[in-house]
Parts: C-alpha cells; sequence; structure tokens
C-alpha cells in the first residue's frame, strides 16, 4: 500500500511531464497529419477494427455515446479510439519531429495566403474524411460548427465588451427566417410563393447572399436593442435583449406566411459540410482580426473602464454599437446555415432553451477567448450528444456542471487567451527545458 | 486668446453646488495648480472640462473653441488630457496596449481593416506601437511593456496613466492628484517627470495636488478652491502668506 501511495503521483506526474514534452516538441502540422491519418486508417479498417473488438459499428463520437448507453463496450470503445486515433499520434510524434518541424518552417515561412489554404485545406479534409463514416458524425460535425459561429458572436458581447446579451436567439432566429425565406421563395415551389422564381441549380449561388442578408436583418435587430440599452450606463442590456428574444418569437409565431408556430421547412439542401466549414472559418477569422485590433481592444477598454475609454478618445458609444452589431451579424449567418442545415426551423428552436445552450459554451469555454469559445463550443456540443439518453436531465448536468465551473474557474476554462495563429503554427525546434 | 478658458462655471449635484462661479484662464505651455480640501470640487471641475458633467452653468473654450456639450472622447481629441485621481486603468490590458489604445482617435483603416487586417491597419498599428513605446522609454517604464498593468506597483500604475494621457497628443494635461499615495522618492521622481513632459511637449499643465510642496514648485499660478469656490488666486508666494488660504487649508496642514 505504502509504495504503490508514494509511487502513483510521481508516476502520473511524469506521465503528464512526458505528454507535456512530447506536445512541446510536435508542431501543428503534426498533429493535423497524424488526425489525417487517425481518419484515413478509420475509413479503411475501422469496421474491421470495430468488429474484431465486439462493436457493432465504429464508435461514432470518440465512443462517447457508448459511455450511458452501452458501458459494458466501454473497453472496446477506448480500445478503438486508441489504436485509430492515439497510435497515429504517437507514432508520428516519435518518429518524424524534425520532418514535421521541417514541414513548419517552410510554411510558416511561405505566403501567409499558401499555408493558409493548406492548413485550413487539410483541416478540412480531415473533417469531411471523418464525417463521412455516418449521417449522424456529419450532422453533428455541422452543429458544432454552427454553435462555434454563435458561441464566438456571443463572446464578443458577454466577454469583449462586457455586457450581458440576452438575444443571440433571436438574432438567430432573424438570420433563421429571413435567409429561409428568400431561399424558399427563390427556389421551392408553393413555400412563400407559388411557383419558384429560378432554378434550383442556382441555391448554390444565391444561399451566401441570403445568409448575409439575414445577418443584415440581425443586425437591425441589434440596432434596435442598442439604441436604447446604450444609452446610459448599467444593466439595460440585458433586461432589453432578454425582451426582445420573447418578442421575435412572439412575433414570429404570429405572422401566418412564414408559418407561424408550425415553422419553416423544405429549405433547399444547400448547406453542406464545406459551405458550413468555410462559413466557420471566416468567422473566426474576421472575429480574431477584429478583437486583437486596437478598435476590438476598445471593447475591452469600454468593459474596463468606460469613463477611462472616454478621456483616451476611444468614441464609446460607436464601439459598443459596432460590436453589437456585428455580433449579431454572425449570430444571423449562424441561424441561416442552422436553417438550411436542418431544412426546417420553427420559433420554440430559438427560445429561452438555446440561450442558456450558447451560453453555456461562452462561460465553459472562457470569455474574452476565441479559444475558449471554440473548445467551449466542440466540448459541449460533444457532451450535449453523449447525454442525450439522460434525456430532459441533460439539463440538470449541464447546469450544475456550468455552476461548478462558475465557483472553480468563474472566467471559464481558457479565458482572456489571444488566439495567435502564427504562435500556433510555429515550428517547435528546441527541446523542452527539464525541470 | 487663452488655450483654455472657462468663465463662470457653475455645477449643481442636486442641490449640491458643488462648483460656483469657476473661472481660469490658461495659455500654452503654462502650469497652473488647484488646490483645496477633500470634496472640495476639484475633481469635479476636471470631470466639467472634460464633458463627463455639463456644467449647469457657463462657458468652457479650447483653443477658442466651445467644447460645452460635446462628448467627452471628442473634448479628449480635441487636445484635452487627463489623468485619475483614483487610478482608472483597465484591468485585463498590458501597458502597451494602454498607450496604443489612447491614440484610437487618430486611427485610420476603420471597420474594414479592423476585420480583414489589411495592410494599413498593420501599418498604422506598427505607427502607433513605435510612438507607444517611446513614450513608455521617455517616463522609464518601457521594460513593462508587456506586463498587465494590475502586476505593476503603485508609482509605475501612475505612470502608465500619464504616457496614455500623452498618447492622446494634449495641448493641456489635467493631472489629478498624480502623488497622491507616493513615498518621497517616487514623489520627486513624478515631479521630475511633470517638468521632462513640460519641456519636451510644451504643454500646458493644470494640476490638482494635495501636498504643497509640490504645487509649489511646479506651479506659476494657483487658486485654493474651497466648498466649490475659489477663495484665493496668485503665485505660489501670494497662496502661502494668504491668510484666508492658511485659514481654511494650510493651517490644517501646517500643524501635521
Ligand atoms: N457624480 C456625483 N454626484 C453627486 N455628487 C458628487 C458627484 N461627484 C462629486 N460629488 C460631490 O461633489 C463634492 C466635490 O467632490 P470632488 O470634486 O470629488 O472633491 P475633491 O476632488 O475636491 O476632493 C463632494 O461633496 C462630492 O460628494
Ligand atoms: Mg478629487
Amino acid at each position: 500500500m505504502e509504495v504503490t501511495n508514494e509511487n502513483t503521483p510521481k508516476e502520473k506526474k511524469g506521465l503528464k511531464q512526458k505528454i507535456r514534452a512530447f506536445f512541446a516538441q510536435a508542431p501543428l502540422i503534426g498533429l493535423i497529419i497524424s488526425a489525417l491519418i487517425a481518419v484515413i486508417l478509420e475509413q479503411t479498417v475501422g469496421d474491421l477494427l470495430a468488429n474484431l473488438i465486439g462493436l457493432s459499428k465504429i464508435p461514432t463520437l470518440f465512443g462517447f455515446l457508448i459511455i450511458l448507453k452501452k458501458p459494458l463496450l466501454i473497453p472496446s470503445a477506448m480500445l478503438y479510439v486508441f489504436i485509430i486515433y492515439v497510435l497515429p499520434l504517437i507514432i508520428i510524434g516519435k518518429f518524424t519531429t524534425p520532418l514535421m518541424n521541417a514541414i513548419a518552417a517552410w510554411l510558416f515561412k511561405a505566403h501567409k495566403l499558401i499555408s493558409g489554404v493548406i492548413y485550413i485545406g487539410l483541416l478540412y479534409l480531415i473533417l469531411h474524411l471523418w464525417a463521412d463514416i455516418s449521417q449522424y458524425r456529419l450532422l453533428t460535425l455541422k452543429l458544432t460548427l454552427i454553435a462555434v459561429i454563435v458561441t464566438l458572436s456571443l463572446n464578443v458581447i458577454n466577454g469583449y465588451m462586457g455586457e450581458f446579451s440576452c438575444s443571440h436567439p433571436g438574432f438567430m432566429a432573424l438570420g433563421a427566417y429571413t435567409s429561409s425565406v428568400i431561399t424558399l421563395m427563390f427556389f421551392v415551389d408553393g413555400k412563400i410563393i407559388s411557383e419558384a422564381l429560378l432554378p434550383i441549380s442556382l441555391a448554390p449561388f444565391v444561399f451566401p447572399f441570403s445568409l448575409i442578408i439575414g445577418g443584415f436583418s440581425a443586425s437591425v435587430g441589434a440596432l434596435i436593442i442598442a439604441i436604447p440599452s446604450f444609452r446610459t450606463r448599467g444593466d439595460y442590456l440585458a433586461i432589453i435583449s432578454l425582451a426582445f428574444l420573447f418578442i421575435v418569437k412572439s412575433a414570429i409565431e404570429n405572422l401566418e406566411f412564414i408559418g407561424g408556430p408550425r415553422g419553416l421547412s423544405s429549405q433547399p439542401d444547400v448547406a453542406d459540410l464545406a459551405t458550413v466549414f468555410l462559413w466557420t472559418v471566416a468567422c473566426v477569422w474576421i472575429i480574431n482580426n477584429f478583437v486583437r485590433s486596437v478598435m476590438g481592444k476598445a471593447l475591452n477598454a469600454v468593459r474596463d473602464d468606460e469613463l477611462a475609454a472616454d478621456a483616451m478618445t476611444v468614441n464609446t458609444r460607436r464601439t459598443k454599437l459596432v460590436a453589437f452589431m456585428f455580433s449579431a451579424f454572425w449570430a444571423g449567418i449562424a441561424g441561416g446555415l442552422f436553417a438550411h442545415v436542418l431544412r426546417y426551423i420553427n420559433p420554440a428552436t430559438f427560445g429561452i432553451q438555446k440561450l442558456a445552450e450558447v451560453l453555456a459554451m461562452v462561460y465553459f469555454g472562457g470569455l474574452n477567448s476565441v479559444y475558449g469559445s471554440v473548445v467551449g463550443a466542440v466540448s459541449l456540443s460533444i457532451l450535449g450528444e453523449a447525454l442525450r439518453p439522460l434525456e430532459l436531465f441533460k439539463w440538470i448536468v449541464i447546469p450544475l456542471m456550468l455552476i461548478l465551473i462558475m465557483i472553480y474557474r468563474p472566467t471559464g476554462l481558457i479565458a482572456f487567451k489571444e488566439f495567435n495563429v502564427r504562435e500556433i503554427i510555429k515550428p517547435k525546434l528546441s527541446p523542452p527545458k527539464e525541470v | 486668446m487663452p488655450l483654455l478658458q472657462v468663465k463662470n462655471m457653475t455645477h449643481y449635484f442636486g442641490g449640491l453646488r458643488a462648483v460656483s462661479n469657476f473661472d481660469l484662464e490658461i495659455e500654452a505651455g503654462q502650469i497652473r495648480g488647484l488646490i483645496g480640501p477633500n470634496g472640495a470640487g476639484k475633481t469635479t471641475i476636471f470631470n466639467l472640462l472634460t464633458g463627463i458633467h455639463k456644467p449647469t452653468e457657463g462657458a468652457i473654450t479650447l483653443d477658442g473653441e466651445n467644447v460645452v456639450g460635446l462628448r467627452p472622447h471628442l473634448i479628449a481629441s480635441r487636445g484635452l488630457g487627463r489623468t485619475f485621481q483614483n487610478i482608472c486603468l483597465w484591468r485585463h490590458m498590458t501597458v502597451l496596449e494602454h498607450v496604443k489604445m489612447a491614440c484610437y482617435a487618430k486611427l485610420t483603416y476603420g471597420l474594414t481593416g479592423a476585420f480583414f487586417g489589411t495592410a494599413k491597419r498593420h501599418r498604422e498599428e506598427a505607427q502607433i506601437e513605435t510612438k507607444a513605446l517611446g513614450l513608455l522609454k521617455m517616463l522609464g517604464i518601457e521594460h513593462f511593456a508587456g506586463d498587465n498593468v494590475l502586476n505593476l506597483s503603485y508609482g509605475a500604475q501612475r505612470r502608465v496613466e500619464m504616457a496614455r494621457a500623452l498618447a492622446t497628443e494634449p495641448k493641456v494635461l489635467l493631472l489629478d492628484e498624480p502623488t497622491a499615495g507616493m513615498n518621497p522618492e517616487e514623489l520627486s521622481q513624478m515631479m521630475a517627470i511633470i517638468r521632462q513632459v513640460h519641456q519636451e511637449f510644451g504643454l500646458a499643465i493644470f494640476l490638482i495636488e494635495h501636498r504643497l510642496r509640490v504645487v509649489m514648485e511646479l506651479c506659476e499660478k494657483i487658486q485654493t478652491l474651497v466648498f466649490g469656490e475659489v477663495i484665493s488666486e496668485g503665485g505660489p508666494e501670494e497662496i502661502q502668506n494668504d491668510p484666508k488660504v492658511i485659514d481654511a487649508y494650510l493651517g490644517k496642514e501646517a500643524v501635521e
């Protein structure tokens, strides 16, 4: 007993250090390539391996779904995850680090556009191959990407600007309905108007415009909230935006030409993975650009001390207004994508439950952090799926977790961290220092 | 024409007459002082000048132009820079970010630059950064550039406030008790900085002070404020010997 007690922490620490050292030397490109190998491996031998170790099919979400549904299969699922996902990582990390660092160094020096296309292309390829395994994976992935957009957009207000917005599901609804009305009008018979205006083959080209118009309609909604809320200092935004959320919902319920409480369905099938992925990349890129600029940091100045911001020439009212409309725009885009991924929306989708979900993602992931929002959206999306068998109890587990996070890390997991792409992709040649 | 002129400024907070019939003329390059016991209305005067409160009555002109009713950021970008008595820094930002932020009004890259990271934005932000680092160096805090302001000592935080105010390129710099809470060493450093800033930028400075030594050494002209009213005005000698001032203000300090 004594011996194990003494040894366990040591060993654990050793393992942790080893893992850290391992990652300290591996550049991002190494991780990307090992992930690519993992998904290719899964495509080719995944089924075989799954059958071999007693699983009826490939574990859909890294075995998370099995935990509650079929606990007996947990060891097999863990073995599967280890062989398919972890092993390539270890092998690549162990034997090819110098090569990967050389590639990373080359990419680091290459023109921004070239390295950008390569990284994003590889990332897409991985997601595409991964989602290819099942429809369920594809849908979960698309919804997760959309969650990343909404979470980021809400973080701009609740994190970066430090106000409390409750209206983001309302902005999503505006975006979802606006873009749906446009695509249904142009491409679907008998929904909004009896005969579609354009042939369906043009839908993929009109879709981006419908999304953008949806985004702008959300911005207009934001303007309506902002005018009374930002006149004076205080907690007006939370209250007014909450009222807005309810107003939007009941307005839609009462508008018969867009389906009322029954909602709108049969949107053209235009939101494939590539489209959703590209919009997500654009969102992360643009929001990250914004929050790292001096103009974007003005949001932090307004949050931390508005009087000082004013005295330092910052146009605080404009800053808040622009940020709110900008944030709403992205929530609108997310709403439009959501409508075309599910191809069905109703007003109830964009209610207080959605708000709770997005707030949880923002606060769990971390305030004032693009990193945090991505992590929060992805982890809570996966968790939500894993807890699905619990049905309504899911809504006890997630808030409970949120409360724990708030107690132990009040600003979230990865708060106040800058998302510096060049820092992430740079080669890591120097060996880590042993402490 | 004085650079900053205030005529007959009065301000009420509800029924409280915080400032009454305040007059002020500051010429370019002049250092003026404002003294008075706590609660006399000194900070309120700064808040009125910088547009945080709108005076109930009175006129304020900067460089001949009216600034009453302008929003604070516009007054600031017209050349009225300030520091705060109770240090008002942004708790999540680094020292360098503070000084860069104060160049906000000079940014021209607009939302396009902010959203898409244009070449213009990178150029402008690099320019501001050079300027900000220069100011930090001048105030002797360049080695803190990347640190969060909360990790700085009190004296260094006051310098960040000063650097930040200077980055707005003020014509008149309003300093609200810049030496409050400082030890003697920090105090003499701060006085040296005020002198240096005054010389290098040829600024006019309006200084609220608690410690008489500072005002006496730095200011050409001093006003004494008691209950919102100026009870005496003059050079350091006159003020020191004015019985009204001694009565209302110096008397207490002289005992200490
Ligand atoms: N925003 C405000 N609202 C109401 N009363 C205020 C406000 N600011 C200051 N006062 C009052 O005005 C008087 C002058 O305050 P202040 O200008 O801070 O004095 P000083 O800076 O000379 O110590 C005080 O009685 C104070 O309570
Ligand atoms: Mg004061």
